[in-house]
C-alpha cells in the first residue's frame, strides 16, 4: 500500500515545477501549460485525499476544477490571440505598457 | 505482500514529475504540448489507481482531448519562428528557481502536520460495487446539482467570452 | 387625537408642493396650495383645542429619530393646554397672514418662494410648539430661524436685507450655542431629553451643584440660563436684541408673522415650557425678571425718538418680549403666555396695518412724511388704533387684561425683585401709550408731509389685505376676554386652563392694592396717550423744542444707545482684525497652507519612488504574488510548530 504521503509529495514537485515554470517562462503559451500543470499537481492530491479518506466530495472538486479550467483555456487562449494580434509577440517580458 | 504497488506508483511518479520538466523546459511549444499530453495520460492511470475511473475518463477526454488540442491550435496559430532563437527564460530565472523551491519546501514541511479527518462512507467495496461513475452521479446530481448549474453556465461565458475576445475588431471607418 | 398630526404637515407639504412646483407651474397660484393647508390646520388646531379644554392631554412618541445608546431622540408630539394655546396662536396668525400676504405680495417675482417659506416657517414652529423632547424643540428652533433668516434676506438682491439676514443669522448663534448647551447638560444629568422624565426628575436636583473649575454652579441655575440664553437669543432681549429690529428688512407679513407674533414668542415659550426647572433656581428668576423689565424699558425708550415706521413696532415688540419674561421671571408663567397670546395678534395688528400703509405710500417708512392717512385709508386707520389702545392698555381690550396681570403679579408676587420689576414695568406702559400713539397721530392726523405724487397715489389696500386686518382687530379687542380676572368679575379661564402645566402664580395683596394697580397702569397708559396728543396735535412746535433742548439724551435714543456701534468696537471689528492678521496671515498662509501644499508633496515624492516598484513586466507581479503565498504559508507553519 503505497502511503498517502507519497502522493502528496509527488503533487507538491509537480505544483513547484508548475510555479518555476510561470515565473521564469518568456512564452506566455508556455506560462499557461504551468497553470495546468499546477491544477493537475492540486487534483492528484485531491484525488489522492479522497481515496484515503473514502468520501466522493474530493472527487467532485476535480470535476468542478476539470471544468473550470477549461473555462480558462478557452478564454485564456482567447486573450492570447488577441494579445497577439495586437503586439505581435507571444513574450510577457516584452510587454510593459503598466509600466508605473 | 509484494512490492509491486510501491513499483508502479514509482514509475509514475518519476514519469509525472520528468514530463513536467519537460513541458516547462522545452524551446518549441509544440514538444511541450505533446510532452503534456503524455503527462495527462500518465496522471490518468494515476487517477486509477485510486479507484476514480470516471476522473480518469475525464481527465483524458477533457484535459488531453479538448484542452490541449486547444492549446496545440493556438500555437500552430502563431507565428513561431523567431521563437526557436531566442531565450526560453526570463534572466532572472533563479529567483523564480528560489521561490518555487522555498514552496515545495514548505509544502513537504507541512506534512509533518499533515492529519487525516473523519473517513467517509465511501470505502473501496462499496464504490466498486455500485461503480464509481453511478456513485459519483448520485451525490452530483442530488447534493451538488446548484453548483453542477452553475458550472454549465461558467462554460457557457467561457464560450461566448473566448468568441468575443479572439474576434478580429470591426474598424469603424 | 390622531387628526393632531395635520397640524404641523401640511403646511410641510405645502412647502414641499410649492418649492419644487412652485417656480415652473404654480407661479402666481401658489396661494392656492398654501392658504388651504394652513387653514386647515387651524380648524384641526381649533379641534384640538376643544378637546384639551375638555381635559384631553396627549403625549405621544411617532417615530425614532435617532438612537445612540441611552441617548434616544424621537419625532414626538405633547399637546397640552400651554401647546394648545400656541398652535391657536400660530396657526390663526399664519393663516390671516397668509391672506395678507396674496394682496401684499400681489406682482412679486418670487411669489412661489415666499409662500413655501411662509409654509416651512408654519411648519417648524408647529414642531417647535409640538415637540415633546429638547432635540425637536431645538430642530423646529433652528428650523423656525433658518426660515427668519431666509425671509428678512427675501429681498436678498437688496444689500441691508442680506446684511439683516445675516445679523440676525449670527446674533442668534450666540443664544443658540448657550441653547445647545443648555440641552447637553440636561442630557448630562438627567440622561433624556424627553420633557416629561426630565420635569419629573428636576426637583429631586434642587439642590445638586457641579463643580467647574473651582466654582460650585447650581445645577438648575446653569441649565435655566443656558436654556434662557437662547430664549435672549431667539426673542431678542438684552444684549442679543439688535438683529430684530434689522430684520424689519424683510416684508412686512414676515415682520407680523415671524418677527412680532409667532418666532420671537419662541423664547417665552421654552422659559413657560420648561418652568419647572426655572422655578427651582432663584437667581435664575431674577435674571429673567430684569433681563425682562430693563430689555423692555431700554426697547421703549428707543422707540419713543424713532422716525421709522416698522422699527418702532420693532422696539415695541423688544419692549413687550421684555414684559413676558419679566411675567416669567416673577413666577407668573401664566401671564406671561397671556400676554404673549393677546399680544401675537394686536402686534401682528400693527405690522399689517404698517404694511398696508407702506403699500400705500409706496414703500415710504418714515412718518414725519406721512400724515392724514386716515383720509384716504379709513380701515386701516381704525384698526391700527384699536391695535394701538389695546397695546396702550385701554381697559377692555386685549392687552390692558394680560398687562394688567403681569403688573399684578409682579406688585404682589414672591420674587424679591417683584415691586422693582413692577415699577419698570409701569414705566414702561406710559412709554408704550406714547410712543404708538406718536406713531398714530403722526402717520394719521395732522397735514400731509410727502411728495404730491405719494400723495396722488394714496389708496386703501385691496380686500385680502383689509379683511386680515379686520379679522385681526377682533382679536385684538376680544382675545383678552378669556382672562378677566376675578376682580372684575370675570372667570379668569385662561389662568385655570393653564393651571396644569404652569401652575398658578398667587398674588398677595388686598383687592383694594389689587385696584390702584389697575388703577395706575390704566392712569399711565391714557397719560402717555394724552401726552402724545399734546405734543403732536395741540403743540407740533413742541417735539423739535424738546429735541434741541435734550439733544444729547435724544441723540442717544435716536442711535439705539449706540449698542450696534458697541458691537462693531467690541466683537465685529477685533474679530475681523484677528480674521485678517491672525486667521490668514499666520494660520492660513503658514500653517494650513504648510499643510495642505506639504502632504501632497510628501505623498508625491514617496510615490515617484514607488512607481519604481510598478514595473508592468508580469513576472515581478508573479514573484511578488508568490513571495505573498510563501509567506502565509511560513507564517501557518510556524504556528502548526
Amino acid at each position: 500500500m503505497v502511503p498517502l504521503s507519497w502522493y502528496l509529495l509527488l503533487s507538491a514537485a509537480v505544483f513547484s515545477i508548475g510555479v518555476f515554470g510561470f515565473l521564469t517562462r518568456r512564452n506566455i503559451i508556455i506560462m499557461f501549460m504551468s497553470i495546468e500543470l499546477m491544477l493537475n499537481a492540486v487534483n492528484i492530491s485531491l484525488v489522492a485525499f479522497s481515496h484515503y479518506l473514502q468520501d466522493l466530495r474530493g472527487h467532485i472538486l476535480v470535476f468542478f476544477i476539470i471544468t473550470v479550467a477549461a473555462a480558462e483555456a478557452a478564454i485564456g487562449l482567447a486573450i492570447i490571440i488577441a494579445l497577439f494580434r495586437n503586439k505581435n509577440t507571444v513574450h510577457v517580458d516584452e510587454m510593459h505598457e503598466m509600466k508605473g | 505482500m509484494s512490492m509491486l504497488p510501491q513499483l508502479f506508483f514509482g514509475y509514475f511518479a518519476a514519469a509525472i514529475i520528468l514530463m513536467s520538466l519537460l513541458v516547462i523546459t522545452r524551446k518549441n511549444p509544440v514538444h511541450s504540448v505533446m510532452w503534456m499530453l503524455l503527462l495527462f495520460f500518465h496522471i490518468a492511470s494515476m487517477y486509477l489507481f485510486l479507484n476514480a475511473e470516471f476522473i480518469a475518463a475525464i481527465q483524458v477526454i477533457v484535459y488531453a482531448g479538448a484542452i490541449l488540442v486547444l492549446f496545440l491550435f493556438v500555437v500552430l496559430l502563431l507565428n513561431l519562428k523567431d521563437e526557436l532563437e531566442t531565450d526560453r527564460f526570463i534572466g532572472s530565472w533563479p529567483a523564480g528557481l528560489l521561490v518555487s523551491v522555498a514552496i515545495f519546501v514548505s509544502l513537504a514541511a507541512a506534512l509533518k502536520s499533515l492529519v487525516l479527518g473523519q473517513s467517509g462512507n465511501f470505502t473501496v467495496a462499496l464504490v466498486q460495487k455500485i461503480t464509481h461513475t453511478k456513485a459519483l452521479g448520485q451525490i452530483l446530481y442530488t447534493e451538488y446539482l446548484f453548483p453542477f448549474e452553475i458550472a454549465s453556465l461558467i462554460l457557457l461565458i467561457a464560450v461566448i467570452g473566448a468568441i468575443v475576445l479572439a474576434k478580429k475588431r470591426m474598424r469603424s471607418h | 387625537m390622531e387628526y393632531y398630526l395635520l397640524i404641523p404637515f401640511l403646511p410641510l407639504a405645502a412647502f414641499l408642493i410649492n418649492i419644487l412646483f412652485g417656480k415652473a407651474f404654480l407661479k402666481d397660484k401658489a396661494h392656492w396650495v398654501a392658504i388651504p393647508a394652513v387653514a386647515v390646520s387651524w380648524v384641526v388646531s381649533v379641534m384640538t383645542m376643544m378637546e384639551v379644554i375638555g381635559g384631553k392631554t396627549l403625549n405621544q412618541n411617532l417615530y425614532t429619530w435617532i438612537l445612540s445608546g441611552d441617548f434616544r431622540v424621537s419625532v414626538g408630539f405633547l399637546i397640552d393646554p400651554l401647546t394648545a394655546i400656541m398652535l391657536i396662536v400660530v396657526t390663526t396668525c399664519s393663516t390671516l397672514i397668509h391672506i395678507y400676504s396674496i394682496g401684499y405680495m400681489h406682482g412679486d417675482k418670487g411669489y412661489y418662494r415666499f409662500f413655501s417659506y411662509l409654509s416651512l416657517f408654519t411648519f417648524c414652529m408647529l414642531m417647535l410648539v409640538m415637540a415633546n423632547n429638547f432635540m425637536q424643540l431645538y430642530f423646529g428652533w433652528e428650523g423656525v430661524g433658518l426660515c427668519s433668516y431666509f425671509l428678512i434676506g427675501y429681498y436678498f438682491d437688496k444689500k441691508s436685507a442680506a446684511d439683516a439676514g445675516k445679523k440676525a443669522f449670527i446674533v442668534n448663534r450666540f443664544g443658540d450655542f448657550g441653547f445647545g448647551i443648555g440641552i447637553f447638560v440636561i442630557f448630562l444629568t438627567f440622561g433624556t431629553t424627553y420633557y416629561d422624565q426630565v420635569f419629573a426628575q428636576a426637583a429631586g436636583f434642587a439642590t445638586k451643584s457641579y463643580s467647574f473649575l473651582g466654582y460650585d454652579v447650581h445645577l438648575m441655575t446653569l441649565i435655566a440660563l443656558l436654556l434662557f440664553c437662547g430664549s435672549i437669543g431667539k426673542s431678542a432681549q438684552m444684549p442679543l436684541h439688535v438683529w430684530l429690529p434689522d430684520a424689519m428688512e424683510g416684508p412686512t407679513p414676515v415682520s407680523a408673522l415671524i418677527h412680532a407674533a409667532t418666532m420671537v414668542t419662541a423664547g417665552v415659550f421654552l422659559v413657560a415650557r420648561c418652568n419647572p426647572i426655572f422655578s427651582l433656581s432663584e437667581t435664575a428668576m431674577i435674571v429673567v425678571a430684569l433681563t425682562g423689565a430693563i430689555t423692555s424699558l431700554f426697547a421703549a425708550t428707543i422707540g419713543l425718538v424713532q422716525n421709522d415706521l416698522k422699527r418702532i413696532i420693532a422696539y415695541s415688540t423688544v419692549s413687550q418680549l421684555g414684559y413676558m419674561f419679566l411675567a416669567c421671571g416673577v413666577g407668573a408663567y401664566t401671564a406671561g403666555v397671556f400676554h404673549l397670546y393677546t399680544h401675537a395678534f394686536f402686534k401682528a395688528l400693527l405690522f399689517l396695518c404698517a404694511g398696508s400703509v407702506m403699500h400705500a405710500m409706496g414703500g415710504e417708512l418714515n412718518i414725519q412724511k406721512m400724515g392724514n392717512l386716515r383720509k384716504f385709508m379709513p380701515v386701516t386707520y381704525w384698526t391700527m388704533l384699536i391695535a394701538s389702545l389695546s397695546i396702550a392698555g385701554v381697559p377692555g381690550l386685549a392687552g390692558f387684561f394680560s398687562k394688567d396681570e403681569i403688573l399684578w403679579l409682579a406688585y404682589s408676587g414672591a420674587s424679591p425683585v417683584g415691586k422693582l420689576v413692577w415699577g419698570m414695568g409701569t414705566l414702561v406702559a406710559f412709554l408704550t401709550a406714547f410712543y404708538s400713539f406718536r406713531l398714530i397721530f403722526l402717520t394719521f392726523h395732522g397735514s400731509f408731509r410727502g411728495t404730491h405724487e405719494q400723495e396722488h397715489h394714496l389708496h386703501e389696500s385691496p380686500k385680502s389685505m383689509i379683511i386680515p386686518l379686520m379679522l385681526l382687530c377682533v382679536g385684538a379687542v376680544a382675545a383678552g376676554w378669556v382672562g378677566i380676572p376675578h376682580l372684575v368679575g370675570g372667570g379668569a379661564h385662561f389662568t385655570e386652563f393653564m393651571r396644569p402645566v404652569l401652575g398658578h402664580a398667587e398674588g398677595h395683596g388686598t383687592h383694594s392694592e389689587e385696584w390702584m394697580v389697575m388703577a395706575i397702569s390704566v392712569a399711565v397708559g391714557f397719560t402717555g396717550i394724552g401726552l402724545a396728543y399734546f405734543m403732536y396735535m395741540l403743540r407740533p412746535d413742541l417735539p423739535g423744542k424738546l429735541t434741541q433742548q435734550f439733544s444729547g439724551v435724544h441723540r442717544i435714543l435716536f442711535n439705539k444707545y449706540y449698542v450696534d456701534e458697541l458691537y462693531s468696537a467690541v466683537i465685529i471689528r477685533p474679530t475681523i482684525w484677528i480674521a485678517k492678521n491672525v486667521l490668514i496671515g499666520i494660520t492660513d498662509a503658514k500653517i494650513i497652507e504648510a499643510i495642505v501644499n506639504g502632504v501632497p508633496a510628501a505623498i508625491g515624492g514617496f510615490s515617484q519612488q514607488l512607481r519604481r516598484v510598478q514595473t508592468g513586466l508580469m513576472h515581478h507581479y508573479a514573484v511578488f504574488m508568490a513571495m505573498g503565498v510563501l509567506v502565509i504559508a511560513a507564517i501557518m507553519l510556524l504556528r502548526a510548530l
